[in-house]
This record gives structure tokens, C-alpha cells and sequence, in this order.
């Protein structure tokens, strides 16, 4: 059996969700879209069920993409995902507003539970609910339920073997459609009247274009907007009913005295946007100090494997591959997995606590003077984390030209992936010294690249403003729930979702580039290697010590390879950058993703099981000599105009997969890897040059 | 007397008598705006920034020329 998960926003759908299925759930996409669909299996009584969590929504007619999903998947007679019955998640202290979308729901005609969920605050706020008479006037089984403690699931379990649609009559049907568009449904799938009404209503966001083209002949000049407002007029009409009958509550309490006594600091207009700064500095300080044992563990055990594989294989090209290739990427990439984990820990606290909506409702002037929306600050911010489920979450954004800006300008925020570049540069070139005694210059000087990539994304969205066309009216309409301390175990969850993803999708590119990396770097065109080997064994070489003949063996042979060909030949046109071929190897195999520079550079400084960690990489680095121009490859100019480089570059091929999905169109990904690779050029240019002549 | 929701102040409470946007009221209704129904003006973001209104006993947030269609008698000043 499937079940959909369904509610308003804020309902605690998701915490229910986890409650239920723990970590046995797994994400997938919905089909055509990329919207991830969440599916979680559990077993009562030896019966298997499947839920799946669907985008929170206050009505069943969407006002975002992320809501369009919910509408298809319950309403579209052809959906593949259609549900076989429906748990509809209530927060019980905002019955009302909820009983909207639950009296739709009942009305489509399927299978209804109501989970009235938060029970545990009803009675704190003086809140009395008579579950047996909303029961029958629903007509459908209520179960409470607490999420935070899994209160009540155990009875809802049970009470999903014997899952019934309602006895009632629907609540409301709307009225003034005309019966031609109404008969056009007659063969379709159609469960119940309402059904038929949501669909012609939402007629405009069908996938089957040739009824959609039906319904609007049909309807000549049928007022839709009128009915729709009517039909919610009618529903609170009743609704008020219900309420009167089962709900109480004490008049003149102060329902969310704490809440208002925190949002009098978090949304004052000189502390709310001090308070916000504050919060985003000390997120950026503990990545760098936090993070700094289990990296230093992670190391060590890559080391350690190293070693064991090295004296367990062959000597050969094969303990070469994988120890010098893929162990040597791998490791490189997964050390930064706990600097990962904490940002994403720390972004997903913040929406759990509800105080990213605050922040919304603190920026939205501010945005839409840039073409954005509140809504965007979430995108934004979870772009620090990843760029691909910040794209994702700009599906909230209801309208267009919101989103698309958000969408073209995100990828500038910079995600983790950048992290490993920066963390390695900057521990090459900035001393580990202290500012005031207590703020690790490091750490300083990677908040102000993490501001850096925000200011140009600023300014982005203000060039692109004017070039993008508005389709529907920008409106900002937003919840904003009371506080709550923060779900541990959704925290959790992400986490583990995150970190597998970062470590199986990242992975499967590390290793497949490492493979090809190691292959163009181990052979070169026609007798190249042949003769740097002959020269080696002529007389002149005979009294140099073996080890550094075979230094210079493995140095010369790496420059004659395909990739050091292939890093010579766009050599000439980095090099105003500061940047040489090495680098320059790196910049090609870094636009499948960014991580990959510290790996390409663990691989092409060769660092074998016996010396690979940060450490060595960093000390190979910084004493590698350019034999041009006899000066060291990584100044300080280079490694910060890398930087600038690695900040603005879209070098990701999944975020351009993701913007392609989510827009429609080529057009889109295509605007914004030019916009992002002349950015990076320029500012590249501009900061080797200037550091040099200064 | 009526006014426009952004035009109260702080701590104001009114009654919803009428919305004049019908598209914006189709949003505004479902998230409980409706008429007859009291709200109070809880916040005001700097800059002219968003108005938070209590309504239905939950906190929603607009803006102000969102806020300007909804017409409400005004049942108590601050």
C-alpha cells in the first residue's frame, strides 16, 4: 500500500516522517522533475507500507513548484505516484488555518487519516480539542500525535491497516463550471467530483496538453479566480462550524509570549541583522576549529590504508593506480567531509528552530531591491552548503523572475566543494596566527571568501534584473512559526543523507577522474617516455644519486604526459592568471567539480601511500620551483587568484545538470556557466596583477 | 472607519472587512485572511521591510503593499 504524507507547511510532516520510518528511507526523484521524492518503508502487523513525504502546501492549488508536485502526484489521474490513501499531518494549535487543506483532502474522494500532530503544545496553550467530535464531523479516524516523542504513532499505524475514505458527504463542491468541461472527464480517473474540480481549477498545470487545451476551449470565459476565492470563502464557513463545536480556548492568553520576546530581539532592526552576522561568523570560525580532529583521524586512516595496500600488492601498474590514483583522490576529497557535515549540521539547525524565516522576514526589502525575494535568503544560505539542493529549495519562490535570478546567482555562493580548495591554499600561504587573541586569522580569511562569492552574487542579481521578464507578480507570504528547539534527529537524518551523497556521488567522480587523471599523466604520445628513460641511463647521469634521478624521471615524464600536454596547451592563456600547466591540469579536471583540485594535485605531486596527508601535499606545493622563470609555482598572488578563480568559476556539472532541470531549458545552465567563467577570468586576472605590482 | 492593514501601527488590532486584489486574495484567504476575522499588527521589519500580523492564532508575515489590499475596521489603537 501507498501513502501519502500531506499538510501545511510547519505541521511537523517531516518529523512525523522521520518518527515513522527512521533511517530506513530513501530519496529518489519524482519522475521528469528533479524535486527530491522521499520514501520511507514500514511494516505493521507483516502489512508493508510506503510512504512518501510530499512538499508541504496550504492548499491544493499550488502558488510554487515545490507545491505543484503535491497537486500532481494527488490530483493527477495519471500520475505514477499516485497514493493509495492519504495521512494529512495538522499542527492542532493552528486547527483552523489547517482544516482548509484537510477538508480538500477528505473531499478528493481517497482513503484519509488526520494526524493532528504538536498535541503535546495544545495543552500548554490552554488549547481543548474534542477529538471524538472532530472525528465525526470530519468523518474520518483522528489520531493525536507528537512527533517529537512518537506519542500517538503507534495508534496511527494501526489505524492505517483499516484506512477508510470519509462517510461524510463532501464538505464543498464548487459551483459555476460549465458541465461541458465537467464531461470531459467522464473516462478519465476520476475518484470523486472534487477531484474533477481541482483539475479543471488547475487546469494550467496539467502535463497532459492535449486536455489542457480541452478544458480551456471549454471554458470560454468561465471566471476561475472567482470560483476558487468563493470555494475558500464557503470551506472557512464551515470550517468556523467545526471549530465552534470542537475547539476551545482561553481567551485573552498570550498563546507564544516566548516567541514574541525572541523575535523582539532576532527581528530588531539593530540587533536582528547584528544578531544574524554574528550567528553566520561563528558557524564559519567552528568549521575551521571543529573540524580540525577528525580530519586529522580521516588522514590518518587513508595513510594507514595506503600503506597496508602498497605492501599487500604487487609492485605494478595496478598498486600504482590505486594507491597513487584513486586512494591518493579519494582521501584527499573525504578529509573534508566533517567541514561538510558541520555546515549542513548548522544550516539545517537554523531552519529547524524556525529562525530562517525571520531572516527571510528581515531581508526581503533588501532583496527585492536586487530582484529577489525574502524567500531567497534560504537558497542563498544552503548554497554555502551545496549549490545543487539550494537550486532545489528555490522552488518555494513563487514567482519567475525571483527564482530564475536565485537560481543564476546561488551557484556564487561558496559551497563546501570550495572548502578543500581553500582550506588547502590558505594553510599554504596565511600564517595560523591569532587576531585579538582569539579569532584565527585562517579562519578570517575564509569568511571574507565566503563573503566575497555573497557580495558578487549581490551584484549579479542586480546587473541581471532588468535583462529577466516577469511573468507573475512577486509576493511574499510567509509563516512564521513559533520557535521550537530544534528536532536532533531530523538534524541527524540530513546529515547522514548528506554525508552519503557527498561520499558515493563525489566519490564515483573522484575515482573515475582519478582513473583518467592517472592514465594521462602515466603515459604521453609516441617514444616521449622512452627517451626521457635513455637519457637517464647516459653517461652523464651516472653519478646522480637515484633518488633524485628518479625525481627528476617522474617530473620530466609528467610534463611530456598527455596531461602535461594538454596543461601546456592552455598554459598561455592562464598564465596572466599565475597560473602554470599544473595548475592548469587542475583547472580541466576540477569542471566536473571543484573537490577535485586537491586530489588532481595530490595525484600529479605524486604523493604515494608513505607520505600522503595534507601536510606533505602542502610542503610539495610550496617548494615546487617554475623552471621558466625559477621562481616558486605557488606565491601568494597565485594561491589567492586561484582562490578568486575557484570562487566564481561554475565548475560543477551537476548544478548546471540541476538549473537545466529546473528551468526547462539549455538557455539557462548555458547564461550561467558563461557569466561565472568570464567572472572568474577577470577577477583572477585582476587579483594576480594587482598582487604583483604591489 | 476603514483602512488599508498597512496603513495601522504597531500593536494595532482590526477587523478584516473586504480584500480588493482577487488574485492576492486567493493567496491571502487560504492562509486565513478572511473576512471578519481580527488580526493585530505584531512587527514591523526596518527599512519598510515586511509587516508581521497575528491572525487565526499563528504569526504571518507580508508585505506592505500585499498588506494595502486587505481593507479592516479598526477595533483598538495602541
Amino acid at each position: 500500500m501507498k501513502v501519502a504524507l500531506v499538510g501545511n507547511p510547519n505541521s511537523g510532516k517531516t518529523s512525523l516522517f522521520n518518527a515513522l520510518t527512521g533511517l530506513n528511507q530513501k530519496v529518489g526523484n519524482f519522475p521528469g522533475v528533479t524535486v527530491e521524492k522521499k520514501i520511507g518503508k514500514i511494516i505493521v502487523d507483516n502489512h508493508p507500507i510506503e510512504l512518501i513525504d510530499l512538499p508541504g502546501t496550504y492548499s491544493l492549488y499550488p502558488k510554487s513548484y515545490d507545491e505543484e508536485i503535491t497537486f500532481q502526484v494527488l490530483c493527477d489521474p495519471n500520475s505514477s505516484d499516485r497514493p493509495d490513501a492519504i495521512i494529512v499531518v495538522a499542527d492542532a494549535t493552528n486547527l483552523k488555518r489547517n482544516l482548509l487543506f484537510i477538508t480538500q483532502i477528505i473531499d478528493l474522494g481517497l482513503p484519509v487519516i488526520l494526524a493532528l500532530n504538536m498535541i503535546d503544545l495544545v495543552a500548554k496553550q490552554r488549547i481543548e480539542i474534542d477529538i471524538e467530535t472532530l472525528s465525526s464531523l470530519l468523518g474520518i479516524v483522528v489520531c493525536p500525535t507528537n512527533a517529537r516523542n512518537k506519542g500517538g504513532l503507534g495508534e496511527l499505524e494501526k489505524q492505517l491497516l483499516k484506512i477508510k475514505p470519509s462517510k461524510n458527504p463532501a464538505f464543498y463542491l464548487p459551483v459555476g463550471l460549465p458541465l461541458a468541461t465537467l464531461s470531459l472527464f467522464d473516462n478519465q480517473n476520476t475518484i470523486s467530483e472534487y477531484q474533477k474540480y481541482v483539475l479543471i481549477l488547475n487546469y494550467e498545470k496539467l502535463e497532459n496538453i492535449s486536455l489542457k487545451t480541452e478544458i480551456k476551449e471549454s471554458l470560454a470565459d468561465t471566471d476561475l479566480v472567482k470560483i476558487q476565492g468563493i470555494e475558500t470563502v464557503n470551506r472557512f464557513q464551515k470550517i468556523a462550524g467545526i471549530m465552534r463545536k470542537c475547539f476551545k480556548k482561553e481567551h485573552n492568553q498570550n498563546t507564544n509570549s516566548t516567541t514574541k520576546a525572541i523575535d523582539a530581539i532576532l527581528t530588531h532592526s539593530f540587533w536582528g541583522y547584528l544578531i544574524f552576522l554574528g550567528i553566520m561568523f561563528l558557524v564559519f570560525q567552528s568549521i575551521f576549529s571543529w573540524a580540525t580532529f577528525p580530519m586529522e583521524m580521516i588522514e590518518m586512516i587513508f595513510n594507514e590504508t595506503g600503506k597496508i595496500v602498497a605492501s599487500v600488492l604487487p609492485k605494478g601498474m595496478f598498486a600504482d593506480l590505486l594507491v597513487n590514483g584513486i586512494l591518493a583522490g579519494l582521501g584527499g576529497v573525504i578529509v573534508f567531509l566533517p567541514q561538510i557535515l558541520l555546515l549542513t549540521g548548522f544550516i539545517s539547525l537554523l531552519e529547524e528552530t524556525g529562525y530562517m524565516s525571520r531572516v527571510s522576514f528581515l531581508t526581503d526589502k533588501l532583496m527585492r531591491k536586487i530582484g529577489l525575494n525574502g524567500k531567497s535568503i534560504v537558497p542563498l544560505l544552503s548554497g554555502y552548503a551545496c549549490a545543487v539542493p539550494a537550486i532545489l529549495s528555490a522552488r518555494t519562490i513563487g514567482s519567475w523572475k525571483e527564482r530564475i535570478i536565485t537560481i543564476l546567482i546561488t551557484p556564487l555562493m561558496s559551497c563546501s566543494a570550495r572548502l578543500p580548495v581553500y582550506t588547502l591554499l590558505i594553510a599554504l600561504f596565511i600564517k595560523d596566527d591569532k587576531v585579538i587573541g582569539i579569532f584565527s586569522l585562517q579562519g578570517l580569511i575564509l569568511m571574507a571568501f565566503y563573503l566575497l562569492g555573497f557580495v558578487m552574487a549581490i551584484m549579479m542579481a542586480f546587473i541581471v534584473k532588468p535583462f529577466i521578464k516577469e511573468q507573475s507578480k512577486s509576493y511574499f507570504i510567509l509563516e512564521m512559526p513559533i520557535y521550537r528547539a530544534p528536532r536532533w534527529k531530523n538534524i541527524f537524518i540530513t546529515l547522514i543523507e548528506k554525508g552519503k551523497n557527498f561520499v558515493f556521488e563525489t566519490g564515483k567522480i573522484i575515482i573515475a577522474i582519478s582513473i583518467i587523471l592517472w592514465f594521462l599523466s602515466s603515459y604521453g604520445p609516441s617514444d616521449n617516455f622512452a627517451k626521457i628513460d635513455k637519457k637517464y641511463t647516459s653517461k652523464e647521469y651516472v653519478l646522480m644519486p637515484e633518488k633524485d634521478k628518479a625525481n627528476n624521471i617522474a617530473k620530466e615524464k609528467l610534463e611530456k604526459s598527455y596531461a602535461g600536454i594538454l596543461g601546456k596547451t592552455i598554459e598561455p592563456a592562464i598564465r596572466p592568471l599565475g597560473f602554470d600547466w599544473k595548475i592548469g591540469i587542475s583547472l580541466i579536471t576540477s569542471f566536473a567539480a571543484r573537490e577535485v583540485f586537491v586530489g588532481t594535485m595530490a595525484t600529479i605531486y605524486s604523493l604515494g601511500p608513505d607520505d600522503f596527508d595534507l601536510t606533505k601535499l602542502k610542503e610539495k606545493m610550496s617548494t615546487d620551483i617554475n623552471p621558466a622563470t625559477g621562481r616558486l609555482v605557488f606565491t601568494t598572488a597565485t594561491a589567492l587568484s586561484l582562490m578568486v578563480f575557484y570562487a566564481f568559476a561554475m565548475q560543477c556539472m551537476s548544478t548546471l545538470a540541476v538549473t537545466r532541470r529546473e528551468t526547462g531549458n539549455w538557455k539557462w545552465p548555458f547564461i550561467q556557466f558563461s557569466y561565472m567563467t568570464i567572472l572568474a577570468y577577470l577577477g583572477s586576472l585582476a587579483t594576480y596583477q594587482i598582487l604583483n605590482a604591489i | 472607519m476603514c483602512v488599508n492593514l498597512s496603513e495601522l501601527k504597531l500593536g494595532d488590532q482590526a477587523v478584516i472587512t473586504k480584500i480588493l486584489d482577487p488574485i492576492m486574495s486567493l493567496k491571502l484567504m487560504e492562509m486565513g485572511c478572511l473576512p471578519g476575522e481580527p488580526v493585530k499588527i505584531q512587527r514591523f521589519a526596518p527599512f519598510g521591510g515586511p509587516v508581521a500580523i497575528e491572525i487565526l492564532g499563528y504569526v504571518l508575515s507580508l508585505r506592505l503593499d500585499e498588506a494595502s489590499v486587505i481593507v479592516v475596521e479598526p477595533i483598538c489603537f495602541n
